[in-house]
């Protein structure tokens, strides 16, 4: 389904990512996780153009994804570490906003697609809510409302519980776990071990811009192959 | 002291004619400046070049020169090169629009910098396309972050119109000079005159913050 081949991406000088290159299949739930400046969240930025790569290609279904854009927003929903709810609408305006003004869905249709979607992140009495009223982990759960509201084939979450109090952890992965259940394709950057163990297909992990290791959970975890995964997992587990 | 408010009396209805005046000429020029602003506000932030550098110019300019001075040149120097008559009212609207607008510019451009940049990033994500991102998602925020900045340019606005009363509207100003030379008698007309324009001022900032308040609801 996505096609990464030699990946690389610079700001300046400095160049973050020194050339990926992965497959991610249909349905396949994909944890990024590494040490912070190791270039996991600019990998997922290219995979949704929010930053455009400076080599190597990235394919979506077999096309290069600069030239499916408009397409390629539809197929991708996105969820932030730090929510960006559009603080001025209500929860409903929120998801049903882009529908609207994207696919022309009609108020109606956005509405009742909103509301089931609400109900299924456990929100439904929130529906019209301020952001400014909701603790972090509603938002994050509105925000996954929001970004299934468009009916994408891949989610990118990057490090979705990142910004939470830890109590609140919890229910945002529970939605995740949810979103597993059927069958969506999703690449996650966390820092949530316990969950990549869990839930992930493989883990990625990425180290000074490198793909160190492509292996599965149970694998990465209890025989990390490189030096510098195990001296990762040292610290974090 | 020799106060002597009394023999101003039959002079107020003349005075207080001034507040339409000038009422008339803030509020045009603050709509047409308001909406130019907003234009040049988005050739800054844009993506072409040549506009971009356009909107700077133009800020440069009419921030870099004295209002009176761009006043008097519309006022007196574009009849002499065109031989088009402009009337002193026209003349002051342009003049205060175009000026307005390019503070006005820097104060939309400077909140719709202040939003969020995630705010972009989670329209762009959902495919919302740059027009209605920017005209429901950023614009909204920006106006709510900008609202006492921009206020405090109408206030400004308000009472520079004042200098209009140079090339002979009569607004507040002038006939409260036309008043004073009559009568031989400054100081109260001039009082009553700055009474006027406080009052004007403070309606401005009430309705400002009646403004705030209701965009506030979202907090």
């Amino acid at each position: 389904m996505i096609d990464v081949n030699g990946l690389r991406k610079s700001f300046g000088h400095n160049e973050v990512l020194k050339g990926i290159t992965t497959k991610i299949s249909k349905g396949e739930v994909i944890a990024v996780i590494g040490p912070s400046g190791s270039g996991k969240s600019t990998f997922l930025r290219c995979l949704n153009l929010l930053e455009t790569h400076n080599a190597g290609s990235i394919k979506i279904d077999g096309k290069e994804i600069g030239q499916l854009e408009s397409n390629l927003r539809k197929k991708i929903g996105m969820v932030f570490q730090h929510f960006n709810l559009f603080p001025h609408l209500t929860v409903l305006e929120n998801i049903t906003f882009a529908p609207q003004q994207v696919l022309k869905t009609s108020k109606k249709e956005a509405e009742k697609n909103a509301l089931e979607l609400l109900q299924a992140v456990g929100l439904s009495d929130k529906a019209d809510a301020y952001p400014s009223r909701l603790s972090g982990g509603q938002k994050q759960r509105v925000a996954i409302a929001r970004a299934l509201a468009m009916n994408p084939e891949i989610m990118l979450f990057d490090e979705p519980t990142s910004a939470l109090d830890p109590e609140m952890v919890k229910e945002v992965l529970q939605v995740m776990k949810n979103l597993v259940k059927t069958g969506m394709t999703m690449v996650i950057v966390t820092h949530e071990m316990g969950f990549a163990k869990e839930v992930a297909d493989r883990v990625l992990f990425m180290d000074d811009g490198r793909l160190v290791e492509d292996e599965q959970p149970a694998i990465f975890f209890e025989n990390p192959k490189t030096e510098r995964a195990q001296v990762f997992l040292e610290k974090v587990l | 002291m020799n106060l002597d408010f009394a023999q101003l009396v039959p002079s107020i209805p003349y005075i207080l004619y001034g507040i339409w005046v000038t009422l008339q000429f803030v509020a045009v020029s603050l709509v047409l400046g308001f909406l130019w602003g907003t234009v040049l506000s988005l050739f800054k932030i844009g993506k072409v070049k040549i506009m971009r550098w356009f909107a700077d110019a133009y800020t440069s300019v009419f921030r870099g020169t004295p209002l009176i001075l761009q006043m008097l040149i519309i006022y007196y120097a574009v009849p002499q090169l065109t031989g088009m008559d402009i009337g002193a009212f026209t003349a002051g609207v342009l003049t205060f629009a175009l000026n307005s607008a390019a503070y006005i510019s820097e104060i939309i451009r400077a909140g719709i910098n202040a939003v969020d940049k995630g705010q972009k990033e989670a329209a762009i994500a959902l495919g919302v396309p740059y027009r209605s991102m920017m005209l429901k998602i950023i614009l909204p925020q920006a106006m709510k972050n900008i609202l006492p900045a921009l206020m405090n340019e109408f206030i400004t606005l308000t009472k520079e119109s004042a200098i209009v009363s140079v090339i002979g509207a009569l607004d507040i100003m002038r006939r409260a000079q036309i008043v004073g030379a009559s009568n031989y008698r400054f100081f109260e007309p001039l009082l009553l005159a700055g009474l006027i324009y406080y009052l004007l001022v403070m309606l401005l900032t009430l309705a400002g913050r009646v403004m705030e308040r209701r965009l506030a609801k979202s907090d």
